[in-house]
């Protein structure tokens, strides 16, 4: 059998399972309104997706996953609660490596549920790691949530808090930010500079453009406010690192967590989720004492997922990409429903892979 | 065969690469009318002179469809992500230098830094329902760069010339182009981001490592770079 044949009908099979889980079958368009996408992830996804155009629909992208357009088909007219399974291709450009296949089969499950969020959670989860078979595969798992939550409670300005949050998926940027507003690195000479001045806005500069004079005005306030804000406080920024290092098995890890909760009391509420995520992931008969947590999993590269997050690697194989990856995306709902939203949560395997791995490709 | 040596077709860097090329007793020319792109070489033998535009020069290095090229280090890392396995950089030529950098207005006093550009670019997103704009036609390079320091809420758009004028014309709100004296910036009233350069480029002799050549061609080659050494 040609390899996309067998593709093909190992997706049919992963399919089949989704479905006896409960969730109906869903098409998606191949061609995707590029707005959209470029709306949620921007200019990132040009790096990532075929991008082509004509005179009457304009841009438009070849699908670069089904998250995106099944969120948008629930949206707008989905009954709730909702299971979704769907396969099918993929599409993502590739300029740094040949050897990585610019499409590629996706069959995934998604949840949209109100009901009892770490349920879902688990269920997806579960349902994923039974779909992947016999397959000895490390299963990576991660929570956004808590580092959000972390953010959220920094005892700082809210825009300095906003500031973070908008870098959380940016580790580098977000690193910068804390040093900065934690007084560890200095403030740019041309800052200081700037607000030295008693009227920076008597210039002779010519104004041009569309970003105006009041807009500008409005940073360097910003940027006052900001000059005398105390620094976020040392024992602040520990506690922030020592959730970012939280790697552990997952009893382990959450008991470390519930440590940095006594002098972090506000990330205690998503300690508690993932304790309930923990209890509902071992009713689905997961063995949880075994599965790793990071806390800083899934901050690059997926950045819709805002609570749990999880990756299934094949250990001897570190060549390959994980064979299937999954989370939570409450916000991309929030994002796409114009006003309304829904807790979700899905997953996504790649049967190629799965192939592969079983030497049948 | 013969060895294909490809020289950009016009202005300043056909002219200074001639006079490299001459100074290194290799003598280089353009032939027949002035409209006619065919050249001719004098000083080395089993050499032929493909004028191109400097902007078709990475690719035909690539493709293999000449052996030797030059043409900007700018140009080469943006067109061709893999160059380091397509191409070996055989000389930089000294001329031509300038830098790709990223330009806002004079009157964003605010904004001196990557980071200003990023909270500028969130407020801006904010404040009028799109991405901050900047114009170039360095598309991935400038994104690989901004994507690499973290800076969000910004969109490219396409700008293949006179650059400069995007921000007058509230077609963009920032620029990145190649300069090298930053004079056409300071008459459009922009500024150079302090963050450095997102490359240095200059004009540089490039070999294609895909491009055929026979026994004779390699003889050819190695006699042509002894005299440019």
């Amino acid at each position: 059998m040609p390899q996309k044949a067998r593709i093909r009908a190992r997706a049919a099979l992963l399919r089949a399972v989704f479905e006896k889980a409960g969730a109906s079958p869903v098409e998606t368009s191949l061609l995707q309104p590029a707005e959209v996408l470029l709306d949620l992830y921007g200019e990132d996804i040009r790096a990532r997706a075929y991008v082509t155009s004509d005179a009457l629909f304009g841009e438009q992208m070849l699908r670069p996953d089904f998250t995106v357009p099944v969120v948008q088909m629930h949206m707008d007219h989905g009954a709730e609660p909702a299971r979704y399974t769907y396969s099918g291709e993929v599409f993502r450009r590739q300029e740094q490596d040949l050897s990585k296949p610019n499409e590629y089969t996706q069959v995934g499950y998604e949840v949209f549920d109100r009901e009892n969020p770490s349920a879902a959670d688990a269920e997806v989860f579960a349902l994923i790691q039974k779909a992947l078979g016999t397959q000895e595969l490390r299963a990576a798992t991660g929570d956004i949530g808590i580092l959000k939550a972390a953010v959220a409670g920094l005892e700082t300005t809210d825009a300095r808090k906003a500031a973070l949050m908008r870098h959380i998926w940016r580790p580098r940027r977000f690193r910068a930010l804390l040093d900065r507003f934690s007084g560890r690195s200095p403030v740019p000479t041309t800052r200081s500079a700037l607000l030295a001045l008693d009227a920076p806005e008597d210039h002779d500069f010519v104004q041009i453009g569309l970003r105006s004079r009041a807009e500008v005005s409005a940073r360097i306030a910003v940027l006052r406010e900001d000059a005398k804000t105390p620094p976020i406080a040392g024992s602040q920024v520990e506690l922030i690192e020592a959730i970012l290092n939280v790697r552990q098995k997952l009893p382990f890890a959450l008991e470390h967590l519930r440590d940095i909760a006594v002098d972090m009391p506000a990330i205690t509420e998503a300690v508690f989720c993932l304790k309930d995520r923990i209890e509902a992931l071992e009713t689905r008969g997961v063995d949880v004492a075994s599965l790793e947590f990071e806390a800083s999993y899934g901050r690059t590269s997926m950045e819709y997922y805002d609570g749990f997050v999880f990756g299934f690697y094949a250990d001897g194989r570190p060549d390959l990409p994980p064979i299937a990856t999954g989370g939570r995306y409450d916000a991309l709902t929030r994002v796409l429903g114009q006003g309304r939203e829904i807790p979700a949560v899905g997953g996504v395997i790649r049967p190629g892979l799965l192939l592969e791995l079983e030497g049948a490709l | 065969m013969t060895i294909k040596l490809g020289v950009p077709s016009k202005g300043r860097l056909m002219d200074k690469t001639f006079d490299w090329f001459g100074a290194r007793g290799v003598s280089l020319a353009r032939t027949g009318s002035d409209r006619e792109y065919a050249g001719a070489v004098e000083g080395v033998d089993g050499v032929e002179l493909v004028l191109l535009s400097a902007g078709e020069i990475p690719r035909e290095l690539a493709a293999g469809r000449i052996h030797l090229g030059v043409t900007g280090t700018d140009l080469i890392r943006e067109k061709l992500p893999l160059w380091e396995q397509q191409l070996e950089e055989i000389k930089p030529l000294g001329f031509g230098k300038a830098d790709l950098i990223l330009a806002v207005p004079n009157c964003w006093i605010d904004v001196d830094t990557l980071d200003d550009l990023d909270a500028a670019a969130s407020a801006f997103r904010d404040t009028h329902g799109f991405r901050l704009r900047v114009a170039t036609k360095y598309h991935r390079l400038v994104r690989e760069y901004l994507q690499e320091n973290g800076v969000a809420d910004y969109q490219l758009v396409d700008s293949q010339g006179a650059t400069e004028g995007v921000v007058k014309n509230e077609t963009a709100e920032a620029v990145a182009d190649i300069t090298s004296t930053g004079e056409t910036l300071r008459a459009n009233h922009l500024k150079i981001l302090g963050d450095g350069p997102i490359l240095k480029s200059q004009a540089t002799l490039w070999r294609s490592r895909v491009a055929a050549s026979e026994n004779s061609d390699r003889e050819t080659l190695k006699a042509l770079l002894a005299k440019l050494d």
